[in-house]
This record gives C-alpha cells, structure tokens and sequence, in this order.
C-alpha cells in the first residue's frame, strides 16, 4: 500500500518537475511547480513528518510560489519579447549545468549508504515541542545564523526600495 | 473496531460537508436578509414562507444559466479556478473540534474528523493555498480587469496573513499547542482566549475579514473599479461555485475564530449540567452553544460589511503592514513577558 | 473664478488633510461607532410596502387618467371651447368643435360639443392644468389607480371619447344617488 502510494507520488514529482522545466508558458510551468511542492509535501507526510509538510506548504505553495506567479502575471512574458540568447552563454549554461551535475553526483556516490536499521529513541519527533527542543538546543547556531539572514535579506529589500530616496 | 471507527468517521465528515453546505446555502440569504434589515427594508420574502427558498431558487437559477468560456487557451485552468476555491473553503473543517465527545452505545465518539498535533498550522496551509483559486481563475479569465482582481486578492493576502500568523504565535504561547482540540479544552467554562488574548483576537479578527475577501477588504472583486474582479468573466454554476466558496469560507472562519478565541463548545457552568444532566447532554449543548457562537460572526461580518465601506489599496496595504504587524509583535512580546512573570501559572 | 473656490452648494468647506493619530489610524473607534449606527436600523420600523397585499395610501392631491363627464341628465358637458388644450403645457389635447343638431339635445348640453376629442397619453403629463382651465367642469382627472395601460401600440395611446367621455350606467347611478340623497 504505502510503496504503491510512494511510487505514485515519486512519479507526479518528476512528472511535474520536468513539465515545469518543459512548458513553454510561465505560469504553466509556475503552475507544475506548484503540484511538485505538494507531492514533496505528500513525501514529507509519508515519513510522518505532518509539522514539516505542513510547513512546506505554507512557505513554499502558501507564500513563495504565489508571490512568483504574482511577477510572472505582472510581468506579462509573451513568445514575442523573448529575446535571443547568443550562442556563448547557452555553451557557458550548459557547461555550468554539467559541472552542478557532476558535483551532485559525486556528492550522493560519497555519501553514506541508506540506513537499513532505524534506532528508535522513543522521542516523537513529529511532535513540535520536541522539535523545538531540538532546534533550540542543539542546532542553536545554525537557527540563529539563519535568523540574521532572513533579516539580513529583509533589511537590503527594504534598501533596494528605498535607494532613489537615499541618493536625492 | 477498526471499521467502526471507518463508518463513524464517515457518517461524521458527510455530516460535517452537510452542515457546511447548508450554511453557505443559507448565509446567502441571511446576508441579502440583514443587508435589507439594515437598511430599513424587508429583504427577499416571496420564496417560500418568508423567503425561505430563496437560496434554492438562486441556485435554480444558476444553473440554468449559460455556461460561457472567453477566449482562452487555458479553459483547464478556467475550470480550476473555482474548485480549487471551493476545495480549500472545504478543507478547513476537518480539524474542527465540533464539540467534546459524545458517548453512543458505550463508545466514545470524538467530535472531531480528525484531530491532528499541528491543527492551526493545518488551518494556515489550507488558507494560504486558497488565494490560487483567485489567482488562477483570474488569469486564465484572459481579461485585464480580473487579472487585476486576482493580483489584488493575492497581494492582500499574503500581507494579512503574515498579521495572522504572528497573532495565533501569541496565542499558542499561551496554550502551549498546535492541535485545535487541546486549545478547546483549555478553554474550559469561562476561560475563553479572548479575555488573555484580546489584542490577539482584534488582529485575527480584521486578517480573517481580509482572507475571505470580505468588505471592508473586498478589493479583488470590487464593482466600482474592477467591474467584478475576478470573476467578471465566470457565469453559470462556475460563477455559483465563487460565491459559495467565499460563504462556505466565511462559515469556517467564523468557526475558526470561535474555537481559538471564543471558547469553543464551552460555556459557564458546563460542569454543573455535566454533574447533573449526564454527560452526553452537556457536550450536545456544547455543539450548540458553539453554533450559537458561529453564527454571531458570521452576523458579524454581515454587520460589518454593511457598515463599514471600502479600503482603497494603499489603505489596506498600510493597515496590514504598518499597523497590525507591528502591533501582533508587540502582542508577542507582551505575552511573553506576562507568561515569565506569571510564571506559566497564567491559567495552564 | 477658478474651480477650487466653487462651492455648488453653498456649503464648501475646506478639505483638511488631518494628520491621523495612530488610535484614529486603526480605526476602531469609527468603526465601532459605525456600528452602533447600522445595529439601531436593525430594529427601527422597515419602510417597505408589500406590494400587491397592501397598497401604497394615495395622496389627496393624486391624479389618475381623465374623464369627460356627464351631467345628472347623462348629457356631455363639454363645450369644445378648447381651453384646455390652450392651457396644456404637453399639448397633448386635441379636439374637434361641431354644432349640436336639434335631434342630439339629449346627448350634449351645449350647442357645440367635440366630435373627437383626443388625448395623447405618450404625451400627457397629469399636471391637472385641464382640469383647471374646463368652465365647464367637463375635464376631470379621476383617482383611477392605472393611469395608462401597457400597450404595444403607440396608436392605441390616443385615447379618443371611447375611453375617455364616462360610461352612461355610471352617470345613471350618479344621478340616482344624487335624487336618493
């Protein structure tokens, strides 16, 4: 049952995933983005893991994704004014995607074989209070290091805005 | 057991989808109802003993209208539109705690579809992804005016739910859990949230009026300027699916302010009937004391919309982020240094 | 005189920009005064008339379609001096003046009287001003609830003496209940 559903799953994300890349229209593709969010989210609830789907949901398909189809629509993108790309920058993007290729590769060839055996700690993790714990205590560092970028990112969003002001 | 539970939860979700549905069939015509009283008039009568047809001959009527498709190659994604809106209006309701449980030839049944740890959370997911009902609908309309509409709609609300979130963080610091079921029984006889939370309540109140794209915040679908916003373009049941979408909406939020601020299915003295009634009659009347609570606010909002006109667009953006942000953090910071000096004895 | 010192209606008065404090710029206090407002309309007495149950009480003053009356010996009583196509502000009257023969004394009181007398009902105004100007008290606009039926037909407006002189068995009753009393 549950391999059945993991593999239907597996399929609308790559589907969706390639469709995003393939379709000619944005909003189309933004659309197929959206659907390949909520089955990562299907896979996020496969591993029992209800607060981060949830989350993804909210902060990718919830906010992210529509604030991108909001500019996508705004921006009005038409066959017509797409503009012609020299051939010097498609060979830099391809070679440029080849290199990320290879770099992920090796990265997950390096990696640590599947675990075949889960410990059980007997925390339930799915639980946010535990969660919170965890966050707060032992990956301290990075969650505030994460903080002072979103903040960091929101403070220059507010400069850009503000930067004819600045100038006059 | 295993299939009891099946069968109970089913009876129950159907139960659930009906009384949704019902409500949203008959907030059409308490609205044109209290809209008329409001302003000295009678309202619809003619159907049925004092109008009581009218949402049915309304619907009689969409449906027998003309189904038009305007010049688009995304007629796919023109039908999405008002589904995906009617879906999320629907969703919500699964995480509703309907009242305690009840006990039914010796089995408890829990009032609720189901009662997961991250309810509010839940709630937040399923309202962040209805704006693409809006969105989509309107740009697959391939018009500029509901292009517009949907843009507006989306902008709003993301700003207002950013409020939202930050008031309902306030409150969950009070009641130290996500699932909806634990924050209802917190709030045990008279203990409602909105005595601690009342800044709370206020900012969850208007970010709620602005996620169901009710007046005064109805700018995605304003006549005046959009001519209809984003659904100028829909007609027939597509049309009927919009509007019944927004008061099927308008119902869960009522629903959700009361389970979050407003006590829920408790009420004072709740223990006495239970000691002297039984407890199957005090968790009925604890049903209806929260439909009493819902249906205030969704008179609320009638009350409210015709009262209060319009924002204009930069009114509403100023609202949302230089007041109710501002303010929903400061409700944070002050809730949490009264839960310090109270040291977690507020009322937990 | 520039635009901005118009004042149409006499009451112009200075549009102030008010800086909002920061109470006033939530809005609460309006709104909940909005509020008491529009709760006290919820109880005040609804204006509406339902229509075809009750009846909207007509004015005294009220005007409904015309009639050209009758004596108490059933004669017609208009003269076809044409005053009141003189005085109709719509010109809306016409009229067409005969002599009365010997033989038609029981029909017209006067020696002359209108063989065609229309009314064009597209055009009439119900101003009374008829009424106004007849010497005779032969024009008359009755209290008739429907002043003009529907028609399809921009003829069938004209209302020519078929429609509008009053019946004869109405002008008998009159004359009866006038003997009674």
């Amino acid at each position: 049952m549950i391999t059945i559903v993991f593999y239907i799953l597996s399929a609308i994300t790559l589907g969706t995933a390639f469709l995003t890349i393939l379709s000619k229209n944005p909003i189309h593709s933004a659309i197929y983005l959206v659907l390949c969010f909520f089955s990562i989210a299907g896979h996020y609830l496969m591993f029992n893991a209800q607060f981060l789907a949830i989350v993804h949901i909210i902060v990718y398909s919830g906010a992210i994704m529509i604030l991108m189809l909001f500019t996508i629509m705004l921006m009005n993108l038409n066959k017509e004014d797409e503009r012609h790309k020299p051939i010097l920058s498609r060979i830099a993007a391809v070679v440029s995607f080849c290199l990320v290729a290879f770099v992920l590769l090796a990265t997950f060839i390096k990696a640590q074989p599947a675990l075949r055996e889960y410990k059980v700690s007997g925390q339930d993790y799915q639980s946010i209070q535990v969660l919170g714990k965890v966050l707060l205590n032992d990956y301290m560092v990075p969650f505030e290091f994460a903080s002072v970028l979103l903040l960091v990112s929101m403070i220059g969003a507010v400069l850009l805005s503000k930067k004819e002001h600045i100038n006059s | 057991m295993d299939q009891a539970i099946i069968i109970e939860k089913g009876i129950f979700i159907v139960a659930i989808f009906a009384i949704t549905m019902l409500f949203a069939m008959y907030e059409t015509l308490a609205e044109r109802k209290i809209a008329a009283w409001l302003q000295d008039r009678i309202g619809p009568n003619r159907a049925g003993p004092g109008g009581i047809l009218q949402p049915l001959a309304d619907g009689l009527k969409l449906f027998s209208k003309e189904e038009f498709f305007p010049a688009t190659q995304n007629r796919f994604l023109f039908i999405c539109g008002p589904a995906i809106s009617m879906i999320t209006a629907l969703m919500t309701s699964a995480v509703i705690p309907w009242g305690s449980s009840l006990n039914i030839m010796g089995r408890d049944v829990v009032l609720q579809a189901t009662d997961i740890n991250i309810g509010i959370l839940y709630v937040f997911g399923v309202l962040s992804i209805g704006v693409y009902g809006i969105m989509i609908g309107g740009w697959a309309s391939n018009n500029k005016f509901s292009l517009m509409g949907a843009m507006r709609a989306a902008s709003q609300m993301i700003s207002y739910e950013v409020a939202m979130g930050l008031s309902i963080i306030a409150l969950t610091m009070m009641t130290q859990s996500l699932s909806l079921s634990d924050i209802a029984a917190g709030q045990h006889g008279w203990r409602w949230n909105v005595l601690y939370q009342p800044v709370g309540f206020l900012i969850f109140l208007v970010c709620s009026f602005a996620e169901t794209n009710r007046t005064p915040f109805d700018l995605a679908e304003c006549e005046a300027e959009l001519i209809g916003g984003y659904h100028t373009e829909y007609s027939s049941m597509k049309m009927g699916f919009y509007l019944f979408a927004e008061y099927a909406s308008m119902f869960i939020s009522s629903t959700v302010l009361a389970v979050l601020y407003f006590g829920a299915y408790n009420y004072p003295g709740m223990d006495w009937v239970k000691d002297n009634a039984g407890a199957n009659i005090a968790s009925i009347l604890g049903i209806g004391v929260l439909f009493i609570k819902i249906c205030f606010f969704i008179f609320f909002y009638m009350w409210i919309r015709w009262t209060v006109p319009r924002f204009r667009y930069d009114q509403l953006m100023k609202l949302g982020w230089k007041m109710l942000i501002p303010l929903a953090i400061a409700n944070i910071v002050v809730t949490g240094i009264l839960i310090l000096f109270f040291d977690n004895n507020l009322h937990l | 005189m520039s635009i901005q010192n118009i004042s149409l209606s006499g009451k112009k008065i200075e549009v102030s920009n008010k800086k909002m404090t920061f109470l006033e710029s939530l809005y609460l206090v309006a709104i909940a005064k909005g509020l008491v407002i529009t709760i006290k309309h919820l109880f005040t007495r609804k204006v509406t008339i339902k229509y075809p149950e009750e009846t909207r009480e007509l004015s005294p003053v009220y005007r409904g379609q015309h009639m050209l009356m009758r004596d108490d010996e059933g004669r017609e009583r208009c003269t076809a001096c044409g005053l009141c196509a003189l005085s109709c502000p719509a010109e809306a009257i016409t009229m067409k003046a005969e002599e009365r023969k010997p033989e038609e004394k029981h029909l017209y009181r006067e020696e002359k009287y209108a063989s065609i007398y229309e009314i064009n009902m597209l055009r009439c105004i119900f101003c009374g001003l008829c009424e106004e100007a007849c010497p005779k008290q032969a024009i008359y606009l009755t209290k008739s609830r429907v002043m003009v039926k529907s028609n399809t037909d921009r003829e069938e407006f004209i209302y020519g003496k078929e429609k509008l002189v009053m019946p004869l068995d109405m002008a008998i009753r009159n004359t009866q209940m006038q003997t009674a009393n």
